[in-house]
């Protein structure tokens, strides 16, 4: 799966509260969610995100709450992938478990800059700045992740196994 | 090659007989866990694998204590959700307004988490249970669905990192100062992906209701779990309200450590964070002049009797600054009956203190006590980042029971002795 996009870049233990704040957590609906996403962290950034944009940040994405609105907030905004130095655990495996493309890829986060476009392949692992041409490889996921990634989340795994 | 205790919990609910870290494993369930805000999202995750059971009713807990007593409609519409659901899969552990509690405190109290256990929830500080050697860890809705459905999660093996705490405690210091201390000095992911274990003479003298606090933020330096190998203080604990058979573990002696930190807790001072990081830590003689607005005395890091108990000594006899608001949460509604037998609650309520029902409200923003923009609180909860407890212009600074009954009555961040 190929795709590119443009980048917002954000900073470093981007906490699920700011991500999606927990008085709008009275809803799991996509669309609501989406229309708060990140607001606290960058309150325009509902109204400027597009669909197929990319979040790439710096370490630690996703600390803090297991809320799993943080990741369908993002996919609900239309997010194609977020990419980051590192994910917080409980992050990590709500995308996952969602369907949310992300990738750990140290390198990347200091050469990509906010607007740039970058083209991620998530079955090979690349990331590639269009404006540099650069391409910097992603932690690859372990065998069994890709399964769950490949059916479009957990539940859908579990139902194609049973 | 040994291993730590919570390779063993894993290795046992595995089927194996050793599990290395690194290593990706399947575990069996012993509580799957889960509340008003992440439920419903399982809920809706579950229904598409169109089962008519979940794996076990009597291994499923739902508390509805995030928005509750619901804050608004859409609240309460979640809170039916889960209470719907209940019903219709009678589920054994349904805990409704009236004798629920803060989650991380009730399941303790009530038995439902136990030595040994493998615990999942959908909650980030389901880790409070390692306080009792269970391994505990939060998972968002979709691994809760799935864990209702099969009784099963995969992990991968946690590496450890052993904290050894030792010396004498120096007066005011909890459990609350121990943690907050370590996540200064690991960072808010020192430990992330990893067990935390909690060791030493300090710790086997610790009190459950400290232990249960340290546990609880071991999320909040990213980590796996946090534990503590169970001891004769668990036991005391454990043995009046365990309702089926539980397994203790310790680590062995030749068990492998990706690193080993030790503590001398004698020279420590009580301990704030401040925004919007947990990591951001002062000792608080070093605090400066923090004027505040509101303090926050409870929560499922500091809400247990004991949290109440010095909270209420060092109130006794004295009022809450005129311009502070006070606001105390018990955990649970066992911890509130206790408290106000003890005469807790009068003393709080004499204070000028409101005191509220067990809801997790105040400390992630939810509702009974939001902040306007430019209001600062000090609270014992858990996290302080930007807009945890209302407007994102708001400050959350953290410490222990201790240091909030102090600063709710001087009306600035001030030490226990200086009362």
């Amino acid at each position: 799966m190929k795709f590119s996009g443009r980048v917002h870049k954000f900073g470093a233990d981007i906490d699920t509260d700011v991500i999606i704040p927990a008085r709008y957590l009275n809803t799991f609906d996509p669309g609501e969610l989406a229309c708060h996403c990140m607001e606290d962290a960058d309150a325009e950034f509902p109204a400027k995100v597009k669909p197929g944009d990319i979040i790439v940040a710096d370490k630690n994405f996703g600390c803090g709450s297991s809320r799993e609105h943080a990741p369908i907030a993002i996919k609900g905004a239309g997010v194609a992938c977020v990419i980051a130095r590192s994910f917080a655990r409980i992050f990590y495996r709500n995308a996952i478990n969602i369907g949310l493309p992300i990738l750990e890829c140290d390198e990347a986060i200091d050469a990509i800059n906010e607007g740039d476009e970058v083209e991620v392949d998530l079955s090979r692992g690349q990331v590639r700045n269009l404006r540099t041409d650069e391409v910097f490889a992603a932690t690859p996921f372990p065998g069994f992740m890709q399964e769950i990634m490949a059916e479009g989340g957990l539940i859908n795994y579990i139902k194609a196994k049973k | 090659m040994g291993m730590t205790v919570s390779q063993k919990i894993i290795a046992s609910h595995a089927g194996k007989d050793f599990v290395a870290p690194g290593e990706l494993v399947n575990c069996k369930l012993d509580i799957v866990l889960g509340n008003d805000v992440t439920a419903p999202v399982a809920i809706a995750e579950f229904a598409k694998l169109e089962m008519d059971r979940v794996f076990d009713e009597e291994k499923i807990v739902l508390v509805p204590d995030h928005f509750t007593p619901n804050k608004d409609i859409k609240s309460a519409e979640q809170s039916k959700i889960v209470r719907d659901f209940a019903r219709k899969f009678g589920i054994k552990n349904y805990f409704e307004i009236g004798c629920m509690g803060i989650e991380h405190c009730l399941l303790p109290e009530q038995g439902l988490a136990l030595p040994g256990d493998m615990i999942i929830g959908a909650d980030s500080h389901t880790c409070t249970y390692g306080a009792l050697g269970a391994f505990a860890t939060g998972v968002g809705s979709t691994d809760m669905a799935a864990g209702m459905a099969t009784g099963e999660v995969w992990f991968k093996v946690p590496e450890s990192i052993k904290f050894i705490y030792y010396g004498k405690m120096p007066e005011w210091i909890s459990g609350k100062d121990l943690i907050l201390h370590t996540i200064g000095d690991i960072g808010v992911d020192g430990a992330r992906y990893m067990s935390m274990e909690f060791t030493g003479e300090v710790i086997s003298r610790l009190s459950m209701d400290n232990r249960f606090t340290m546990a609880n933020m071991a999320i909040e330096a990213g980590g796996k779990n946090g534990i503590f190998a169970a001891d004769d203080i668990t036991r005391e604990y454990v043995e009046k309200r365990a309702r089926r058979p539980y397994q203790v573990y310790q680590s062995d002696a030749d068990a492998s450590y990706f690193e080993i930190r030790e503590y001398d807790v004698s020279k420590m001072e009580p301990v704030v964070a401040f925004p919007h990081l947990p990591e951001n830590t002062r000792p608080v003689s070093a605090a400066g002049d923090v004027i505040l607005d509101q303090v926050v005395i409870g929560s499922c890091t500091n809400g247990r009797l004991e949290d109440l108990e010095i909270a209420a000594s060092l109130l006794q006899g004295r009022k809450v600054h005129p311009e502070i608001r006070l606001i105390v949460f018990p955990g649970t509604q066992q911890i509130y009956l206790e408290a106000l037998r003890r005469g807790y609650i009068e003393t709080f309520i004499e204070a000028g203190a409101a005191v509220s029902t067990p809801t997790c409200g105040p400390c992630l923003g939810g509702h009974m006590g939001i902040l306007a923009k430019g209001e600062k609180a000090l609270a014992t909860t858990n996290r302080n980042f930007v807009g945890r407890m209302g407007h994102p212009e708001s400050e959350v600074y953290l410490s222990s029971p201790a240091v909030a009954a102090a600063s709710a009555i001087k009306g600035r961040i001030t030490p226990p002795w200086e009362v």
